[in-house]
């Protein structure tokens, strides 16, 4: 027992049973789980690949995704070169499918990650606070959460006109009384602990305690609930398109391109379900990613 | 309260006691309650705690031991009383300011699992005490991993260790080393063993004085467990619904116990000794409610002397003046308190 030596007293423990050796840091460990859970990386991979696609769209469309065309008009797979058909206007599907991950994945997460600063922060401020200060910013987010999300973002939107930012500024404040929700439950939870009556009793201010102590445990379910807020947040956009808010035709957009090949169901059922196909992958992609990142991330796991 | 040092603004040397509690009160509003209800959780404590000494706080759950040492700590701001730290007042224009005081005085709770951050390595939670008080990280690692040592962990092993993949032992001197490391020069201790197996209990309690004798600590020991406080504490204070009720040296409260409660309390006791039986009569029931305590001597509805004067008039405890003094709050000790027991 070496590492007593300095005590005057010899104190030995029982309990002191020789540990596995554990030399990694924090993200290198994060790093090594990461790399043994197939699952995450494949579905990491497709996320990559569509963010990617939604990037180098100008190189990798084989068609312009605006040229119409009378003649190709909702023409099958394969079709004269159009390797997933046509539309209803004969514009290349493929095109606009790749185009379309542009608005869609910014829609997706433009306004949930601004729902995250802003509602998080909330949230985080709420849960700490406690009392007044945090029943004046929960019942302010109930009076948001009292509307059904569609018709709020409906709504907002509305009331700001249409366009692809006010389309995601009306999602952020659909997104932020949920998420600060969230953040002030875990940060709540946190906070009756004793570890921040010791923090608080070594003399930490309370800026110093919320970044060091009660941050990290609020990140996992905050990022759970951000990562399944993707998916709905590119859905509800494509109903804001589908009403004429958020992104205007002819601008390619899964969602939009959801809702007017709708018409078409019954003559090209194929090429009516690609769109929705391009948002059912994006979605639990990203879902099952976060997942994956959070076990890696949970030191607990 | 009287009897304490004379001049309370006289700092530092041996005789100064480092800390002196002068009727202490807190009460909480009871949620839901009307506006008057209120739970007297600690309701005119005055004890001093003497340099390098180790005073044991005992008494029956729901007492008030817990608040009052978040009191001292001002976790929790204080209703009325005074706190004079090794002679200067706490929080008094003139005296010194909570941060100072909570450089000097830290915590161990009981909890060993919650009382540490579950997403940090262990030597990250010993490192945020110096690194809040100035320390650079590495320098602050350091002095935690140091710590780590005088504690009996090896900081190469646990070091990087999170909370969950300690035992219960393990935590629990992770706790004490994270009180340790910004060097405080008193250490209260709520219930900080009771939680643990008797065989590690024993080595924690071990290494509490280990480290006493090594850093010249004073320690605060709340307790429930009336052995432990025995074998631990130089004197024992012991509270009944948010007071004190009996004040005095270890040896004299168990060997001489002055008030009923206090006897009751030692009665509770499994003996090991058929022929050193307690005769006095346990005590039955749960404690009153503290938020509309007895009239008088709080004890008196659950006391075997009780007489028309406990309910009357509250018990004041004799004053006391320095390590040796041994003194209780009950009117069978107070001549002329009208009490048929008391000395005339």
């Amino acid at each position: 027992m070496s590492q007593t030596a300095s005590l005057p007293v010899r104190v030995r423990f029982d309990d002191d049973a020789p540990p596995a050796l554990r030399v990694r840091g924090y993200w290198s460990s994060v790093g090594y789980r990461l790399r043994h859970d197939p699952a995450t990386l494949f579905f990491g991979l497709v996320v990559l690949l569509i963010v990617l696609a939604a990037i180098f769209a100008p190189l990798l469309a084989p068609f312009d995704p605006y040229k119409e065309s009378v003649v190709l008009r909702l023409k099958p797979f394969g079709y004269r070169g159009h390797p997933l058909g046509t539309d209803e206007l004969g514009r290349d599907l493929l095109s606009r499918l790749i185009y379309g991950g542009r608005s869609s994945l910014l829609m997706g997460l433009v306004p949930v990650c601004i729902a995250v600063v802003l509602g998080g922060t909330l949230g985080v401020i709420g849960g700490f606070a406690g009392r007044r200060v945090n029943a004046a910013i929960m019942r302010t987010m109930d009076v948001f959460y009292a509307f059904p999300s569609v018709l709020l973002a409906v709504a907002i939107s509305g009331a700001m006109g249409g366009g692809m930012a006010n389309g995601m500024a009306a999602l952020a404040l659909v997104f932020i009384p949920a998420m600060c929700r969230v953040a002030e439950t875990a940060t709540a939870q946190v906070r009756s602990l004793d570890f921040i009556e010791a923090a608080r009793a070594t003399g930490a201010g309370t800026f110093t305690i919320v970044r060091y102590h009660v941050l990290g445990n609020v990140l996992g379910p905050v990022f759970i609930y951000a990562s399944s807020l993707v998916s709905v947040s590119i859905l509800l956009a494509s109903g804001l398109s589908f009403l004429g808010l958020g992104v205007k035709p002819p601008t390619p957009d899964w969602g939009l391109m959801l809702s007017t090949l709708r018409q078409s169901i019954y003559v090209a059922p194929l090429s009516c379900a690609l769109p929705g196909a391009a948002i059912f992958v994006t979605s639990i992609c990203f879902n099952l990613v976060s997942d994956g990142i959070r076990s890696a991330m949970d030191v607990r796991l | 309260m009287s009897g304490v040092a004379a001049d309370v603004h006289d700092v530092g040397g041996p005789a100064q006691p480092l800390l002196i509690a002068r009727d202490l009160f807190k009460h909480f509003h009871v949620r839901g309650g009307s506006k008057s209800a209120r739970v007297r959780a600690v309701d005119g404590v005055s004890f001093t705690l003497f340099k390098g000494e180790t005073l044991g706080v005992v008494g029956e759950s729901g007492c008030g031991k817990s608040t009052l040492a978040r009191l001292l700590l001002h976790l929790v701001t204080r209703d009325g009383g005074e706190l004079i730290f090794d002679g200067e007042p706490v929080g008094a224009p003139h005296g010194i300011t909570v941060a100072a005081l909570r450089r000097h005085v830290q915590m161990v709770f009981q909890d060993s699992y919650s009382s540490l951050n579950p997403r940090m390595p262990v030597q990250d939670s010993v490192a945020f005490g110096p690194f809040v008080h100035g320390r650079r990280k590495p320098d602050a690692r350091r002095a935690a991993r140091d710590m780590l040592v005088k504690v009996g962990l090896n900081p190469d092993l646990f070091g990087q260790r999170y909370p969950h993949e300690l035992s219960g032992g393990q935590k629990q001197r992770v706790n004490i080393a994270r009180a340790l490391a910004i060097e405080p020069r008193m250490v209260i201790l709520d219930e900080a063993v009771s939680a643990l197996d008797k065989s590690i209990e024993a080595q924690v309690l071990n290494l509490l004085r280990a480290l006493k004798a090594q850093f010249n600590l004073t320690y605060l020991f709340i307790s429930h467990d009336l052995n432990v406080v025995r074998y631990v504490s130089d004197r024992v204070l012991v509270m009944y619904l948010g007071r004190v009720v009996e004040l005095g040296p270890s040896e004299d409260i168990f060997t001489r116990p002055l008030h009923p409660y206090t006897r009751a309390l030692l009665g509770s006791r499994p003996s090991m000794d058929p022929a050193n039986r307690i005769e006095e009569p346990p005590i039955t029931g749960d404690p009153p409610s503290p938020i509309d305590p007895p009239s008088g001597c709080r004890f008196h509805t659950r006391c075997p002397f009780a007489e028309d004067v406990c309910a009357a008039k509250s018990p004041e405890l004799g004053a006391w003046l320095d390590r040796g003094s041994h003194v209780a709050a009950c009117h069978m000790l107070d001549a002329g308190s009208g009490h048929s027991v008391a000395p005339a």
